[in-house]
């Protein structure tokens, strides 16, 4: 059974009358990583919030975990990290971590134990009782991760997840998602307008176009391993190439500032 | 110790202004009714304090009142302002443009509506100051929620309800304590000022007023004290709520 399945998911925003997706078709399977690619206006993000029951889609239905995407949110079935960690200033590392456990209803013994799991996976143990604004960036997106991994939810969510980070850190951080979805065995949907970081995360690149948003085409990702190496490999090359061409092909839609994007990412 | 040396700036300013005022008043043999020196307010301070300090206390007590009703009532209103949208948008513009009448004004007619001589319309003045500025800010803390937050709440299936308790209200709290330092500051003006129109004779504004007016300049100035310390006091007490509720906040703890 696919964990998500989109079937012709079309959305148009009554303001400006802008058609953000067009006729979407995706399925993901259990375990896959799946990145969502293409230039700002493409509707990528607006894909991941109609897959999380964010923002109903105009036309055509998602199924998550073989449940409608609203049935799928109210049963807590995807856990969901943005590109700002969105951690809770009045909270603690540790109490952020426990906020959906908390919403579950889980009693405080369960919590802590857990809760400790996601520090140890993270490898912020140390950092417990410090408050979010005690935190570097990258160090605040690891709790945000440890959060909405901490209810093992089938489906994990992120939109864009380093967007806001230093490219060292961002890298760090990509091994360190790799090393806990290698363990987890979640499916992920991973919103990025990075396209190495893209090749280097998933098994499938969905290249997407703007004006409408749609899905320009699908690159299967057979990198053998993933290390900090990786990146340095011929197959890598040819794989961000294939992307990149995809990209390209829907050239004369890119406005200047999105062709700047594709250059300062080569 | 820390806390000692970052006191000592400001103590040694204040000794400073003091000891200046005290020099300057009997070197240029300045009138009592003009300026009075401050080791003469002091010792009025001390010589009268069995009319002096129940004055305070009493003018404390309307202030206290009209703070908590004045804050509590605007808590209320920012409440439910912000639980039904097109309530606030029908009534923001109303308390915004209220907000610039100067309350004040309406002391005489408080007076007339409460009895002048019972502190029922001194507190009804301080109330009315103390109102406006917490409930507009309160609205603005509890509308204050990133997006993002509420975002993350929906992909948690959490109600309405469950948003407002574990982000709209502690998003709120820096702002509610921000308008409440405001409120008690506004609650000692109110209090004091309804006093000027009138009230009962062992208040603390009529006893200024009365003490002014058969030039006891010192009473006055010693009155004027009292109220000081007073209002420092109540300001003093939020702050100290504030540290204790609001411990997580960056800004508070260096504070």
């Amino acid at each position: 059974m696919s964990v998500v399945e989109i079937k012709g998911v079309t959305k148009t925003f009554a303001q400006g009358n802008v058609t953000a997706l067009e006729n979407i078709e995706l399925e993901l399977e259990p375990g896959e990583f799946v990145s969502l690619i293409g230039p700002s206006g493409c509707g990528k993000s607006t894909l991941l919030r109609v897959i999380g029951d964010l923002t109903p889609p105009t036309h055509g239905t998602v199924t998550v975990n073989g449940k409608p995407a609203h049935r799928a949110r109210k049963d807590g079935d995807y856990g969901i990290v943005f590109q700002d960690s969105v951690l809770f200033d009045w909270r603690t590392v540790a109490k952020n971590i426990a906020l959906p456990l908390e919403m579950l209803g889980w009693d405080r013994e369960r919590r802590k134990t857990r809760v400790d799991e996601m520090l140890d996976l993270v490898e912020l143990r140390s950092f417990a009782d410090h408050h979010p604004w005690q935190l570097s960036g990258g160090m605040q997106q690891r709790v945000s991760i440890a959060r909405a991994l901490s209810f093992e939810p089938a489906l994990l969510l992120m939109d864009e997840p380093f967007g806001a980070l230093d490219e060292m850190t961002r890298e760090r951080l990509n091994l360190e998602l790799l090393s806990i979805w290698e363990k987890l065995g979640s499916t992920v949907v991973f919103v990025t307008h990075s396209i190495s970081e893209a090749v280097f995360l998933s098994t499938r690149v969905v290249v997407m176009s703007p004006r409408p948003g749609r899905i320009a085409g699908v690159v299967e990702i057979d990198l053998p391993t993933r290390t900090a190496e990786t990146r340095y490999t011929p197959r890598f090359f040819e794989l961000v190439t294939k992307v990149r061409e995809l990209l390209r092909s829907r050239g004369e839609h890119l406005l200047p500032e999105e062709e700047e994007l594709l250059e300062a990412d080569r | 110790m820390k806390r000692i040396v970052e006191w000592l700036p400001a103590l040694v300013v204040f000794v400073l202004v003091v000891g200046l005022w005290e020099g300057l008043v009997r070197a240029l043999h300045v009138q009592q009714f003009l300026l009075p020196k401050p080791s003469t307010i002091v010792s009025v301070f001390w010589t009268d304090r069995h009319t002096l300090w129940p004055a305070g206390w009493y003018t404390f007590k309307e202030a206290l009142g009209g703070f908590a009703i004045g804050s509590g009532l605007g808590i209320l209103a920012a409440t439910v302002v912000g639980r039904f949208r097109t309530l606030g948008t029908a009534l923001m513009p109303i308390f915004i443009a209220a907000n610039a009448v100067p309350i004040i004004a309406f002391a005489p007619i408080f007076g007339a509506w409460f009895n002048p001589i019972s502190p029922r319309s001194k507190m009804a003045v301080a109330g009315v100051l103390c109102f406006l500025p917490v409930m507009v800010n309160t609205l603005r803390g509890l509308n204050s929620a990133k997006p993002r937050q509420i975002e993350l709440m929906r992909s948690y299936a959490a109600s309405e309800l469950e948003i407002w308790r574990r982000v709209r209200v502690p998003t709120a709290l820096p702002f509610v304590f921000t308008a409440l330092k405001v409120a008690s500051v506004l609650a000692m003006i109110g209090a004091i000022v309804g006093e000027y129109f009138g009230g009962s004779l062992n208040a603390l504004g009529v006893l200024i007023n009365n003490a002014a007016d058969v030039f006891q300049f010192p009473l006055a100035w010693a009155g004027i004290l009292v109220a000081s310390l007073l209002g420092i006091a109540l300001y003093s007490a939020v702050v100290a709520a504030e540290r204790v509720v609001v411990r997580w906040a960056p800004d508070t703890r260096d504070a």
